[in-house]
């Protein structure tokens, strides 16, 4: 882990389509992590989605045609960084399966193998050092489920903010639990997830933290929503503008 | 059931659930608890991938050998003295049961904890016939004195407070008085059910692992229910699953070391019973006659496909249902099945069909969590996603679980029409996000059970393709 040897001179970001429309900045201070490190970060312009949706709910016909359009935008050989634990794993984990037995399997493989999430690649590729330079404050993470169940890499982020010396991170109760959110789980079964989250908001709120930080922009709309709808004070981010906000100078 | 109404039917199970707030408190200290006590009997993460890789491997390799391992557990449990009898479903395999008891002339009988008797819905069909079953297992027995189905597969009665069991047997057997003291409920139990043992007709169990090298019937138990019911009866029937054979004697230790320890974080459990013949001339005890009856049941089916096949190496601990995220929320009841949480999403669609309970695949969030607890490694997050395959496939096969395709409705097919009409094209969805973005304020104030308990997320005003160009990033 932590080789320089691993360190590319540029770089795919893999927006997602979540971060794309929805929360562009954690995108692009994800970006400005990179470029900071001294990578070129290339931004694919025809890029979209990566299937996972349809995937998840059984329609793999469709999640396969999104992918192959996905899978042409990032050609060269070169790492492609994604701001998300689940999308990564879609790629990462999923594509092979998805393209089994289809004649552009030997790409889909190919690019799941060079795909990585954004505090995986900060941690494992960049060895990323730190310095805070912001005031004192107090957070809690919420590790998103494929960050740790499916790729494994839950404790990049932590070691993250672990070099930031005037960060405290409160710890959770259950912290390893789903916050609900799952995709188009929260759409099928809303009342199930609702109470998922529900609990999620009590298990970080009841940490005193102020701020929750993730590195999956799914977990943190879920989460966000929820405490937006209830009237609560934390304050969801995504853990790239957190770090960012952190070390700038020019903040 | 048509797939509409077995939909309907779940979700008004799920808003039944979701109502009760104790309910919900009971399991989520429960599965706490549980969780708990299972990470304290792994402290080294290696080495439980290790045991897990180990035992995975032990049940992968009787399942792929599972047709020689059975006839080898035949033929040794008949050099033992003890009958076989195969049945294809639940019918044949109450048949056989009722058969043998009547021959028996047993009317009152004893059973330990046993899965696949509430699979087959033993207990029914002997009633019906004149038989009372009476369930030994503190926890099945209390389910019992309800008239309810069990909600855990280990811990069938986790669902109820004491207050509520202690209600149930002094409302039962008035003659042992209240008491709320969780001793004295046990201690009643006790003396209730050690005179039922002592005047059976006979004894059911059912069966953890089946040894065919030696021809051994392995119980796993902590009540000594499970050991009372077979040896004090004069007939003991065990009734099981043709996949829970094991080739050799030595598969049993790593096996048993993560069933207990996933299960209920326990190192080992108060009893573990081996079972290998009936009684002999000259022995003081025991029974006459054991007999075991193997159940199919659909299983035969799922091994023939490569992927469904892991389902069969399950070894029944529970696990993945304690560290379910939705099962804490809903309990075993919701499912409506008698597997419940993520091994039961995964089985009980296999075993009825897509179109009967297919429906289960969707509570689930695939969070993963089930996966990693597996102490066989079943890949159940990838299992619930295939079968959400097949159930809005368009494609029917005869290999695959039944029901296929019985899910798809026209509504869902043509989102997803749609959706890969703009995110399988860079050019539509450009179009999309300028839409999206120019027009933020059309955004819909709600939209559906998600805005029941969230604010909506608008887009951006402007997508990050344009946020990076701005700021200079390459575009390829």
């Amino acid at each position: 882990m932590a080789m320089s040897s691993d360190r590319p001179s540029e770089v795919y970001f893999l927006a997602t389509c979540l971060t794309d429309l929805l929360y562009p900045r954690a995108g692009l201070a994800g970006m400005e992590l990179i470029r900071r490190a001294g990578v070129r970060v290339i931004y694919p312009k025809r890029q979209s989605c990566c299937g996972q949706p349809a995937y998840n709910s059984g329609y793999r016909d469709e999640a396969l045609k999104v992918a192959r359009h996905q899978l042409s935008c990032f050609p060269r050989n070169i790492p492609v960084v994604v701001p998300s634990g689940s999308c990564a794993g879609m790629v990462s984990h999923h594509w092979p399966e998805l393209f089994a037995g289809k004649p552009d399997e030997a790409e889909a493989v190919n690019m799941a193998g060079r795909t990585f999430e954004l505090t995986q690649f900060l941690v494992d590729h960049l060895d990323l050092q730190l310095e805070d330079l912001g005031e004192p404050t107090e957070i809690v993470v919420h590790t998103s489920c494929s960050s740790r169940n499916e790729l494994g890499i839950e404790e990049r982020i932590e070691s993250l903010l672990a070099q930031l010396s005037n960060v405290t991170v409160r710890e959770q109760a259950r912290k390893a639990e789903c916050c609900g959110f799952g995709g188009t789980f929260s759409i099928k079964q809303p009342d199930i997830s609702g109470a998922m989250v529900q609990d999620k908001c009590d298990a970080l709120e009841q940490t005193g933290a102020t701020r929750v930080v993730s590195q999956d922009c799914g977990c943190l709309m879920n989460i966000g929503g929820a405490l937006e709808k209830q009237g609560r004070t934390l304050q969801p981010q995504h853990i790239a503008e957190f770090l960012l906000e952190r070390t700038n100078v020019s903040n | 059931m048509s797939a509409t109404n077995q939909s309907k039917a779940f979700q008004s199970r799920i808003g039944e659930a979701l109502g009760n707030q104790q309910a919900h408190t009971n399991f989520r200290s429960a599965m706490n608890m549980l969780m708990e006590n299972r990470l304290k009997q792994f402290p080294d993460q290696e080495e439980l991938l290790h045991k897990r890789q180990r035992a995975d491997a032990i049940r992968a390799h009787a399942l792929r050998n599972l047709p020689t391992l059975l006839e080898k557990l035949e033929q040794k449990l008949v050099e033992n003295g003890i009958q076989v009898h195969w049945a294809e479903n639940g019918e044949e395999a109450n048949a056989l049961i009722h058969q043998l008891l009547s021959q028996a002339g047993a009317r009152s009988v004893v059973k330990g904890k046993s899965m696949v008797s509430e699979e087959i819905d033993l207990n029914h069909y002997m009633e019906e016939r004149g038989i009372k079953v009476l369930e030994s297992d503190l926890g099945e027995f209390i389910l019992q004195l309800a008239g309810e189905t069990p909600s855990h597969i280990v811990m069938p009665a986790i669902h109820k407070s004491k207050q509520d069991i202690a209600e149930l047997i002094h409302k039962h057997y008035p003659e042992h008085p209240y008491s709320e003291d969780v001793d004295t409920l046990t201690q009643q139990a006790r003396q209730i059910l050690r005179d039922k043992f002592c005047h059976a007709d006979a004894g059911i169990s059912g069966v953890n692992f089946m040894v065919a090298e030696t021809g051994t019937l392995c119980l796993v138990e902590n009540e000594g229910n499970g050991r009372m019911s077979t040896t004090v009866p004069p007939i003991h029937i065990a009734v099981t699953g043709i996949e829970k054979v094991v080739e050799s004697l030595s598969d049993v230790p790593p096996l048993l070391e993560l069933l207990t320890k996933s299960a209920t974080g326990q190192p080992i459990t108060a009893y573990f019973n081996m079972i290998t013949r009936p009684r002999q001339r000259g022995e003081m005890d025991g029974p006459q006659e054991v007999h075991l009856v193997l159940l199919d049941n659909g299983r035969s089916h799922i091994r023939r496909d490569e992927e469904l096949l892991d389902t069969l190496r399950c070894i029944r601990c529970g696990s993945c249902i304690n560290h379910c995220p939705v099962y804490v929320q809903v309990g075993g009841h919701a499912y409506g099945t008698v597997y419940p949480g993520p091994i039961g999403s995964v089985l009980e669609p296999m075993r009825q069909g897509l179109d009967k309970i297919g429906a289960l695949t969707s509570a689930c969030s695939l969070c993963g969590a089930c996966g990693q607890v597996c102490p066989v490694q079943i890949p159940l997050p990838k299992l619930i996603n295939r079968l959400r395959a097949e159930a809005v496939t368009q494609q029917v096969e005869t290999q695959g679980v039944k029901g296929q395709g019985s899910l798809r409705k026209l509504l869902e097919v043509w989102t997803w029409k749609g959706w890969r009409l703009i995110f399988g094209s860079g050019l539509r969805y450009r179009l999309f996000k300028l839409l999206a973005t120019r027009l933020r304020r059309l955004t819909p104030p709600k939209m559906g059970g998600w805005s029941r308990y969230r604010t909506i997320a608008k887009p951006a005003s402007r997508s990050l393709d344009e946020m990076a160009a701005k700021a200079g990033f390459d575009h390829e």
